[in-house]
């Protein structure tokens, strides 16, 4: 087997070494009845060119997102990755290392994830931030559980244009770890969520641009929370956004929890991703995860650790602020590296174009009969209503090689309103081929 | 050699040494304008952000590709890798990544596809999933794979709310959750959040978990057991069945932490040693990398009982093919509802079956005999030299504890940290706490005979220049490296998390 360097020889001598007189010996603990005696019931060991050939063959009876027109997005984007991204973090010493335990030897980690901590901050506007949480839904929901910490409460409002995997995280830990969710009923439009918050509320979550793609300003439901001391989450699942519009920051959120996928991340069929989270500095101590720091070696050079690890469970156990240990490691270095590439330049024209694709999109599904846009204002992603269901719609395109977004229904088969939704995103990648071929396909299927 | 130039000031007049160049962070390379990407300007469009737009400076610096390829070359080249030596890092199983598993992981059909693309649209992501849950089944004889959580913790959560779950559904509400002393930090913390009472059990002379006190303390309001095995001291439970038949006798479940089935993989079967649940590290067992941290997948082996409760999505055989359930309704009514966003770590699962794969069912045995045949080998090659807290052999990690450090005035952190200027990575320091200055040292099936006969004969070194009282070696180590030790309270104390240019200036001026 070409990764077991020991030969039978190495075996027979190591077992001697020992006294063993056979390997059976080493497992003599494992009661009997529990012992294997021979191989179970799966196929024998393959070489590289037949495990290639097996897995492929199962990855070539899938539509490639990059073969058809594609508007898919509703929390995962399809992007341009430059080359640089994809190379650097296959390096091995980034690959193949484990949690920066032994800071002498871990810098490259602790560096990149310092600045990683750094770009994510200055993106949402925040005055801290961690080194990465599993992915976005999940940092919401460790949101919503630091929002109870801080503030001594055990309700959280959820938006109903929060992303509908977002709500359902929540729903899941509020269930099994014991706090309250107000969720309001999925529907694209204005909310007045200010009414729902009283004393006993720790939070109120809300995505900018949300689930529908609606892009708002949070300024005035975040006074009301601090009015009742409460704290105002924003969740970002286009962390590009950012570069056009106002961050979480400036609109006075508390924390911000936000999917960083966008940068340096291919789709991966959902995961694995990167959870974004940012709080202002006076909650550092009570946020989850791991966190780097900036402090001097004994010569007295600037150095990186991690730091606050009394929040955490190695240290704590069971009074830790959170069970979590790893994290997104790689997944957060390429979206460092595909930040420092683009710079504040290039993350604003890269903005620009993704919001001009939708813009130029959305101008063109207007102009077909029965087609109406939900929206006022959008990044790269929007919401249309059509004339007929839309997961129909959405399954005869796909026939004629074109994806055309993801049916709201898609979520919630069963409600009323929101079968003809489609929420459709629109990128760098998308080119005017593609948007022909849509707005053809469309007039086709709704004639 | 002269120990006073190794500690003394840096002797090359830019702080480099030969190959390891100081770098510094991306915000101090900004040149403002300058751009690694080269994008088009769109054409005049009328903006539709709604009086949203951003206004002022975000602050990202801006840097050609050539300075950022560069920038990550030289962190890359700060860090210890598996890739670059031994890492016998206790209970983290630094083995091999296969780049094998990169590639395919990276081609267009897996990485390229998106999890709300039409079902119909991604049959093969589907097929890619069962297969990998078959083999996980067979492995551990279990009946239901939960694939969605994202890494261990998070398979420990996703297992014991499917036991609340369980139990909520037989009308009891159960309050407290056993918890070896041994047990990884992630266990209490994981009972804890599920609002539990941890009720931690002591272990006996042996290492092992202290049956009778466990017995002692099973009782109704019991909801589960959470268990390693082998435990983190590299020791097989051998009393396992029995403990599993006192908990099922007192009502309750028994979770196993997964995090050692690399020390058993296709030579035991957990559903046999009467385990209900246990997660599994793909980024342990089955080699997905640790990529500093992350990402992983904490893959969770349900029994029967537990199965019905597993996390949305679910694949199901369907007449027509496999299906994806996305909503707890129908079959899957009484799962515990979504953990994560979207499917899970699709990147994780195809790394891992191309692992499982390429070994086999053969290969995968053959895995687990190395890995405990080369603790063992390790194990009785420094036993003379180190103190083993316990006798008889060990499982795929052998632990040691201080005592050889007695009265030499070295510490465990020390010993590691000596280790570092050999060009190891030191083993798990501390860890875990039921033995005083704890070394656990977990070498994985991926080292050679030679590897480790050069890892024996370097601690056995270390062992007598501790002995010979040697302490300034041990307690300035080390010294050869990017950076010395770092001061950890400082960090703490007055926590800098990000860079900002102002703080900057105000510690050069100080």
């Amino acid at each position: 087997m070409r990764y077991l360097p020991l030969t039978e020889r190495d075996r027979e001598e190591m077992l001697a070494a020992l006294g063993a007189p056979s390997i059976d010996a080493l497992f003599a603990e494992v009661p009997a009845a529990a012992r294997l005696d021979g191989p179970v019931g799966l196929p024998r060991a393959k070489g590289e060119i037949e495990v290639e050939r097996a897995i492929s063959a199962m990855a070539a009876r899938n539509v490639v997102a990059g073969s058809v027109p594609f508007f898919v997005g509703a929390g995962v984007y399809r992007h341009h990755i430059p080359a640089a991204v994809d190379h650097l973090i296959q390096r091995g010493e980034f690959l193949t290392s484990y949690t920066p335990y032994q800071p002498e030897i871990s810098q490259g980690t602790l560096q990149y994830l310092f600045e990683f901590q750094t770009q994510v901050a200055l993106l949402t506007g925040m005055e801290v931030a961690n080194a990465s949480l599993y992915d976005g839904a999940t940092a919401c929901v460790e949101a919503v559980m630091m929002a109870n910490r801080v503030t001594g409460r055990r309700k959280a409002v959820l938006s109903g244009c929060l992303h509908p995997h977002y709500r359902e995280v929540c729903e899941t830990y509020a269930r099994f770890l014991g706090f309250d969710l107000a969720t309001q009923d999925p529907a694209p439009g204005d909310e007045d969520l200010g009414r729902l918050v009283d004393r006993g509320t720790s939070c109120v979550v809300v995505q900018n641009p949300d689930f529908y793609g609606e892009a708002r300003d949070y300024s005035g439901l975040a006074r009301v929370c601090h009015g009742a001391g409460a704290l105002l989450v924003v969740v970002v699942t286009e962390i590009l956004s950012l570069g056009a519009i106002r961050p979480p920051g400036e609109m006075g959120a508390d924390i911000v929890a936000a999917e960083g996928q966008s940068l340096g991340n291919a789709l991966n069929f959902g995961g694995p991703h990167v959870g974004l989270f940012a709080a202002r500095d006076k909650f550092v101590r009570q946020m989850p995860g791991r966190l780097v720091g900036q402090t001097a070696d004994l010569d007295g050079r600037r150095g990186w650790v991690l730091t606050l690890s009394t929040r955490e469970q190695h240290i704590r156990r069971e009074k830790a602020t959170s069970n979590i240990c790893t994290n997104s490691g790689l997944c957060a270095l390429a979206f460092t590296i595909h930040l420092a590439l683009l710079g504040e330049a290039g993350l604003v024209r890269l903005a620009r174009l993704n919001h001009a694709a939708a813009v130029a999109v959305a101008e063109r599904l207007e102009r077909i009969p029965g087609v109406r846009l939900v929206n006022r204002a959008f990044f790269n992603e929007f919401t249309v209503r059509l004339p007929q269901p839309a997961a129909d719609v959405v399954e005869a395109l796909a026939q004629t090689r074109v994806l055309a977004g993801v049916p709201v229904s898609r979520f919630y088969p069963k409600r009323d309103g929101l079968a003809d939704l489609l929420v459709l995103a629109a990128t760098e990648m998308t080119t005017p081929e593609d948007i022909d071929r849509l707005e053809q396909g469309l007039r086709e299927v709704l004639s | 050699m002269n120990d006073v130039s190794l500690t003394g000031p840096i002797a090359s007049v830019t702080g480099n040494r030969g190959l390891q160049i100081e770098e510094k962070l991306i915000f101090e390379q900004d040149s403002p304008g300058r751009c690694g990407v080269d994008l088009p300007e769109p054409a005049p469009f009328l903006s539709r952000l709604g009086g949203l737009a951003r206004q002022g400076v975000i602050g990202l610096p801006g840097l050609s590709e050539p300075q950022v390829v560069r920038h990550f070359t030289r962190l890359s080249q700060k860090n210890y890798a598996i890739d670059s030596g031994l890492y016998p890092l206790g209970s983290c199983t630094m083995k091999h990544n296969p780049r094998l598993n990169e590639k395919l992981a990276r081609q267009p059909g897996i990485a390229d596809i998106h999890p709300l693309q039409p079902v119909s649209t991604v049959p093969g992501a589907l097929e890619l999933m069962d297969t990998l849950a078959h083999w996980l089944k067979i492995l551990t004889g279990m009946p239901a794979i939960a694939l969605s959580p994202a890494a261990g913790a998070h398979g420990e959560l996703c297992g014991m709310m499917a036991i609340r779950a369980a139990l909520e559904l037989r009308g009891e509400r159960r309050s407290r959750v056993l918890v070896p002393e041994s047990a990884h930090g992630t266990n209490p913390a994981t009972a804890a959040a599920c609002g539990y009472m941890v009720d931690p059990i002591p272990a006996n002379d042996s290492g092992r978990v202290d049956r009778a006190a466990l017995e002692a303390k099973l009782g109704p309001d019991v909801a589960a057991l959470m268990l390693t095995n082998p435990n983190t001291c590299g020791l097989f439970e051998g009393e396992i069945i029995e403990i599993a038949a006192a908990v099922h006798a007192a009502g309750a479940f028994f979770y196993c932490d997964g995090a050692n089935f690399n020390a058993i993989v296709g030579r035991v079967r957990p559903a046999d040693l009467g385990i209900d649940c246990m997660h599994l590290n793909l980024h342990k067992t089955f080699s997905t990398p640790h990529g500093g941290g992350g990402p992983g997948c904490g893959a969770v082996a349900l029994a029967a009982s537990l199965g019905r409760h597993a996390p949305l999505p679910w694949i199901v055989h369907g007449p027509d093919g496999l299906e994806l359930l996305e909503q707890g309704t129908g079959a899957a009514e009484l799962s515990l509802g979504r953990l994560k966003g979207f499917h899970g770590q699709m990147g994780m699962f195809v790394r891992a079956l191309a692992y499982m794969m390429s070994h086999g069912s053969d290969g995968l045995r053959q895995v687990a005999e190395d890995a405990v045949l080369n603790a063992n080998y390790l194990r009785a090659g420094l036993e003379g030299e180190l103190s083993l807290p316990f006798g008889g052999h060990c499982m795929h990690e052998v632990l040691f504890d201080d005592g050889f450090l007695k009265d030499t005035g070295v510490t465990t952190l020390d010993f590691a940290k000596a280790l570092i200027d050999e060009g190891y990575h030191p083993m798990t320091m501390y860890f875990p706490l039921i033995v005083h200055g704890a070394m656990l040292i977990e070498p994985t099936e991926t080292e050679s005979k030679a590897s480790l006969d050069e890892f024996i004969a370097v601690v056995k070194r270390l062992a007598a220049a501790a002995r010979s009282g040697d302490v300034r070696r041990f307690r300035s180590a080390p010294v050869l490296t990017p950076r010395r030790r770092l001061d950890e309270t400082r960090a703490a104390r007055k926590p800098i998390l990000r860079w900002r240019a102002e703080l900057e200036c105000r510690e050069a001026a100080e």
